[in-house]
């Protein structure tokens, strides 16, 4: 207390310092983001013209070349009017089939996301509340597998997938969280170790099996921990790339994420405005999913480390 | 500690228990097996032999990494996909630490800041990647319209064979906000009295940090560069959008030309010879890690 009280013209130049660092920081990282926003909602000669601005330019429509202020509301119906254009152009263009891409990924998340929570909270169950030899180290290996990098893994399960008839079909992309996933496993078990045993001992008294302790007591103590399960699944399903690369190979199967991709390698001039209001499109869920849940969102993340 | 958590009841057999748990775990175990040790055993059998995914595979020896060896390509992918995961991992570990110590700060709009920089790794990759084409578009980009105002004449960073994969670098820096969120709360959990200690025996800020920040959170720090080791050593959607291995090679990643191999060029056998090496990859250089940072990393003894 007494450093500040002496030192305050020093204090107050680290403060300006610091809020300074930390403007820089948030425009930095939030420009990108920005100008996708910003060149989605702009009609294509204004995204090749020289002079750029984050906000596009409108021109007012009553003959005279003049441009509309950012002030009015005239300025802001043009600037809806180009966005709704690019959003709608993007959306219904006929080299791709959006609809039917979102349709396609809701499927696959939804499907994903249940597996997961069921399998990860059945198999985390057995990792904490039964007591059994060689548990510890089983669970080591559960852990050791998030190392394993997919690429590895990618040409064998493709011939796997092939020998089973899954290619062309949505199903290598959802079974497999059927089976449990390594960071949904570590999490829960994570949790349900917390919670106290007396619990079960009761429930078990009262003559209930582990199968309704898990789903009657368990579960509904843990809906933090599962809250961060669905979401990191929903992100990984909802972004995925690689796995729709591979394993899809007809349009009308196509997700968000591989659709986009196909949507940019089959333009062949580059309609940026439209390419970002795709791109701004896909984005969008999940920045809502994220903006609704953060807290959650970030207890998640430091569990992992 | 677990063992004291859940006793098992003295009426259990050890054998029934033992039974029951793996029951428990079934799922996992058969998932375990079908999609991952059934895979990666099929992959070793694979690299041994000629495979097309048309005609059965022939078994051919050790010929595939015999011919891995003596291919330029195979050798121009693994510099490349060195020097990236080297730079990416250096610089973001550099950036994330820096990031977590300024965001730690009880700043007014702090929140909002952290959740800014976490804000991108969300983001999915595809459209990141076409959001940084036009970012980094030679003609019309922003970043060359910022340079511009400086008067300066920026190059076509995707197009040219000495920027492309440093502008994916660069690119990688901007998804450090997970790295960041686990380095900031190893922060916020050191303790204040160590800091109080310090000052009472006059420590400078840049040796509180050095003596004090830095070792407490190492452990965050050793996670971080293990994950972010993993992730470059494999890094694949970004480039493979943004530059498909080009210009003249500059960027094709070991997993790129993996890729081409199994799926563009028919050749799965050689792909799973790739495939299995990166395995071996990974898993020395995380042994390697984790025996140097010995001497570095301090775990908190509770």
């Amino acid at each position: 207390m007494k450093l500040k009280l002496t030192n305050s013209a020093s204090y107050f130049t680290k403060r300006i310092a610091l809020y300074v660092t930390l403007l820089i920081v948030a425009a930095t990282f939030l420009l990108p983001l920005l100008w996708m926003i910003s060149t989605s909602i702009k009609p294509l000669d204004q995204v090749f013209a020289a002079d750029q601005s984050i906000l596009p330019h409108v021109v007012s429509d009553d003959g005279v070349q003049r441009t509309v202020s950012p002030f009015t509301l005239q300025y802001w119906r043009g600037v809806s009017n180009y966005a709704i254009d690019n959003y709608k152009g993007a959306w219904n263009d006929p080299i791709a089939e959006f609809p039917l891409y979102l349709k396609n990924t809701l499927l696959i998340t939804l499907l994903s996301v249940l597996g997961i929570v069921i399998s990860s909270s059945i198999v985390a169950y057995g990792f904490s509340r039964i007591y059994w030899r060689g548990r510890n180290g089983v669970f080591l290996l559960v852990i050791a597998t998030m190392m394993v990098p997919f690429p590895v893994l990618m040409a064998p399960l493709y011939v796997l997938f092939k020998q089973l008839g899954w290619i062309g079909s949505f199903k290598p992309l959802w079974v497999p969280a059927w089976f449990g996933g390594a960071f949904s496993i570590f999490l829960l078990r994570q949790f349900f170790m917390r919670i106290p045993k007396q619990y079960d001992e009761a429930a078990m008294l009262d003559g209930c099996s582990r199968w309704g302790i898990l789903w009657r007591i368990i579960l509904p103590l843990s809906k933090p921990a599962l809250a961060v399960v669905i979401l990191f699944q929903f992100i990984a399903s909802w972004n995925d790339f690689v796995g729709p690369l591979v394993f899809l190979n007809h349009q009308e199967q196509f997700t968000l994420s591989l659709g986009l991709y196909m949507y940019q390698s089959q333009q062949g001039a580059t309609p940026w405005n439209l390419l970002m209001a795709a791109s701004v499109l896909v984005i969008l869920p999940v920045l809502i999913v994220f903006l609704l849940t953060q807290r959650s969102f970030m207890r998640g993340i430091t569990a992992r480390g | 500690m677990l063992r004291k958590f859940i006793t098992p009841k003295p009426a259990d057999h050890v054998g029934i228990q033992t039974l029951r748990g793996l029951i428990w775990v079934s799922p996992w175990i058969v998932g375990f097996v079908l999609f991952m040790l059934l895979p990666i055993g099929m992959s070793i059998y694979y690299s041994l032999t000629d495979y097309s995914l048309l005609e059965a595979p022939v078994f051919i020896g050790l010929d595939n990494y015999r011919e891995l060896f003596s291919d330029p390509v195979f050798w121009i992918s693994v510099r490349v996909t060195a020097i990236y995961a080297l730079c990416s991992v250096l610089l973001s570990t550099i950036i994330t630490i820096a990031l977590a110590v300024l965001l730690n700060n009880k700043l007014r709009g702090v929140g909002i800041v952290r959740a800014i920089v976490f804000l991108p790794t969300l983001v999915p990759l595809v459209a990141a990647a076409l959001g940084w084409m036009w970012l980094y578009d030679g003609e019309m980009g922003l970043i060359n319209n910022l340079l511009a105002k400086l008067s300066i004449d920026g190059p076509n960073w995707l197009g040219e064979k000495h920027w492309a994969l440093l502008s994916l670098i660069m690119m990688s820096l901007w998804q450090v906000g997970a790295a960041m969120v686990i380095c900031l709360a190893a922060l916020q959990s050191v303790p204040r009295s160590l800091y109080d200690a310090a000052n009472i025996d006059g420590a400078q800020p840049l040796s509180r940090f050095r003596h004090i920040t830095l070792p407490m959170i190492s452990p965050a720090v050793l996670f971080n560069i293990i994950i972010a080791l993993i992730w470059s050593v494999q890094v694949f959607a970004v480039p493979y959008i943004m530059t498909q291995g080009g210009p003249e090679d500059s960027t094709r990643f070991y997993t790129i030309y993996l890729y081409e191999n199994a799926f563009v060029y028919g050749r799965m056998g050689y792909a799973s010879a790739m495939a299995w090496l990166q395995l071996l990859t990974v898993l020395g250089l995380t042994a390697i890690i984790l025996r140097l940072s010995r001497n570095f990393v301090h775990y908190r003894i509770t």
